[in-house]
């Protein structure tokens, strides 16, 4: 598709840089699949508080994994850490390694910048742009990389839009601003808004929790509907929503990963005593 | 049961009573607050119009286009032309200085510094500020309108005065140009103040919206702090302006205080002045009726160019961002 030519230009992630080390962490038998994403010990600080300690964790590509725990236990700085947004937080780092299509995120020779272009992120709020309208808002990363042919912006802001199920809904309106929709659509918006820029991994932050339950319920439906195409790693304290949604699970507990395995393990026969009390609802 | 609905009747005539007294008492202030700013307005409108009465049936509109300065009794004659252009230029000067200065440093502070750096340069730009503008004018008096003219104006003059007339006039360093720098200077800390503050109010999941889809941090700042807050950076700049415009006693000590058709400045290295400068510099010596009656009108000039000019802006921020008028309904 054209739009990748545009983006390479400004690319140079996979320029000049191969992977140099084999991994080492949690390459079990299941080390034949692929995985897009690998967390190789990585710390997340807030100045010397260490939120996140030493997590490691293999995503697999085209699935979806959730990460669950009680609140303050670490879920939405491990997730910031894949994007290296965590870092924008001052005072915050990050250390450690996150894999992603076999290049390290945290290497040396990468631009921050050129990774959130690849990684795609939805918030816990719904935070469409206040002055733009719906058309722009989710041509706006799109134009901000440099894309100025208005047929190909024009068809990816309908693509996407339909991609979020939201198409039907707006496809008359396009040009009223995106604060005009309700909670629901603005989340669906910003989801669209974040396909638009054609991203591998989609990150998620307790995206539904601003939301009523019907449009939770489309949001669930929509990230079934894309893990066909995107690794999909969602936030959410909702364990019915965990248990639905997602094929793997990764339970945190106090910064520490507690457990990972497949949702129906964790769900069905967790194997620590922590992961059981908090899926029965016993603390959390 | 009885007890209970006793004492339910005697909170709720307590609750009753406090409605009364407090609302009123709130009303009453509040209502008188804001009654006191309408009659501020009516009353300066007022004198300054009724001070301004002799001299425009004197001189007719004619007072605002003419450039005559003569307060000797009986060949008096007045026009206010050459200080209504000595205020705008030495306005749009610190202008065309200070608000990108002022911008970059709100910025600086708020979108880039880390806290360390940016708390305390916060800190210093507001005792800035607070700086009274008789301070900067003493130093420009003193000692910097000598590097104005030494490292700016001397150089221009030499390299430009043939070709360019702007800058065709001997500089003294007392002139219009600088007078407009330094009051660049004076509102500089002013603007980027009221700069950083307005930014502030942008909440962090915008900018973090931004960052998401690859935004480096001067694209963030353009597409998602500067539409948030456009209004309010106008606001700022107008404000700044509104203080450069009606600046008395820096640009009196700086500006060279030049009357009559010899006010009007060919060059920005003439010497110049301003509505509000005049004003401060015969008001003591008004020699009549009609002299003091023409300085009242440089006063009256003045609040009509400043109120022009906010009207202006406002309504250019207005058609600028006409989409985000439905964004508040959120
Ligand atoms: N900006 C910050 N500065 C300092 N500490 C922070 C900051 N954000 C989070 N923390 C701390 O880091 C830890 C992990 O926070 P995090 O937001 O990742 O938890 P979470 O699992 O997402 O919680 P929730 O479910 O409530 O969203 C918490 O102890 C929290 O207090
Ligand atoms: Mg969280």
């Amino acid at each position: 598709m054209a739009i990748e030519e545009t983006f390479d230009a400004k690319e140079s992630m996979t320029e000049g840089h191969s992977l140099t080390r084999e991994p080492r962490i949690n390459e079990t038998a299941e080390s034949t699949e692929r995985f897009k994403v690998r967390i190789e010990n990585v710390n997340g600080w807030y100045g010397s508080k260490r939120a996140i300690k030493d997590v490691n964790l293999n995503v697999r590509e085209k699935t979806v994994t959730a990460f669950i725990g009680p609140s303050g236990c670490g879920k939405t700085t491990l997730l910031r850490c894949l994007n290296r947004m965590h870092e924008m937080t001052p005072g915050a780092h990050a250390d450690g390694r996150v894999v992603v299509d076999g290049i390290d995120i945290y290497g040396k020779s990468i631009d921050p910048v050129v990774i959130r272009r690849r990684i795609g992120m939805v918030f816990q709020k719904p935070n469409p742009f206040p002055t733009m309208s719906i058309f722009d808002n989710v041509a706006a990363g799109l134009r901000l990389n440099g894309m100025r042919n208005k047929t190909i912006i024009r068809e990816i802001v309908e693509e996407s839009l339909k991609n979020a199920a939201l198409w039907e809904e707006v496809k008359n309106e396009l040009e009223k601003p995106g604060m005009s929709l309700s909670g629901g659509q603005q989340q669906r918006l910003c989801i669209a808004r974040a396909l638009a820029m054609q991203p591998e991994v989609l990150l998620m932050d307790e995206p539904t929790s601003s939301l009523d339950p019907i449009g939770s319920s489309k949001i669930e439906e929509l990230v079934r509907t894309l893990k066909d195409s995107v690794t999909i790693i969602i936030v959410t304290h909702n364990m019915q929503q965990a248990a639905r949604v997602s094929d793997f699970t990764a339970f945190m507990y106090l910064g520490d990963l507690i457990e990972y395995g497949s949702t129906n393990q964790i769900f069905m026969k967790p194997e620590k005593e922590l992961t059981e009390r908090y899926i029965s609802g016993k603390f959390g | 049961m009885t007890s209970n609905s006793k004492n339910h009747r005697n909170i709720s005539s307590l609750f009753v009573m406090r409605k009364k007294r407090g609302d009123r008492l709130f009303y009453g202030l509040v209502i008188g607050a804001a009654g006191y700013t309408l009659l501020m307005v009516a009353l300066v409108a007022f004198s300054v119009t009724r001070g301004s009465i002799d001299i425009f049936s004197a001189e007719g509109i004619g007072f605002v286009f003419q450039s005559n300065w003569n307060a000797v009794e009986g060949r008096e004659s007045f026009g206010a032309f050459p200080y209504i252009i000595g205020t705008l230029l030495s306005s749009a000067i610190a202008m065309a200085i200070g608000v990108p200065i002022s911008l970059a440093i709100a910025i600086f502070i708020s979108e880039i510094a880390p806290p360390r750096i940016g708390t305390p340069l916060s800190f210093i730009t507001e005792l800035l500020a607070a700086v009274p503008s008789i301070i900067y004018g003493l130093w420009a008096l003193f000692v910097f309108r000598f590097w104005v003219r030494d490292l700016i104006e001397k150089p221009l003059y030499d390299v430009f005065h043939g070709s360019i007339p702007f800058f065709a006039k001997t500089p003294f360093g007392l002139d219009i140009f600088t007078a407009g720098i330094v009051l660049a200077i004076m509102i500089i800390p002013i603007i980027s103040s009221i700069c950083r503050e307005v930014m502030r109010v942008v909440p962090d999941s915008q900018r973090e919206a931004a960052y998401s889809l690859g935004a480096t941090r001067w694209e963030t700042v353009r597409m998602a702090v500067f539409p948030y807050v456009k209004s309010g950076l106008v606001g700022a700049a107008m404000l700044g302006l509104g203080r450069a415009v009606g600046e008395t006693i820096l640009v009196t000590m700086v500006i060279g205080n030049v009357i009559g058709p010899g006010a009007i400045p060919t060059s920005i290295f003439s010497q110049g002045q301003t509505l509000a400068s005049l004003v401060a510099n015969e008001f003591n010596e008004a020699s009549s009726d009609l002299h003091l009656s023409a300085l009242i009108a440089l006063g009256a000039i003045l609040l009509v160019l400043t109120m022009g000019i906010n009207i202006v802006a406002r309504l250019l921020v207005k058609k600028k961002i006409k989409v985000s008028s439905g964004a508040k309904s959120q």
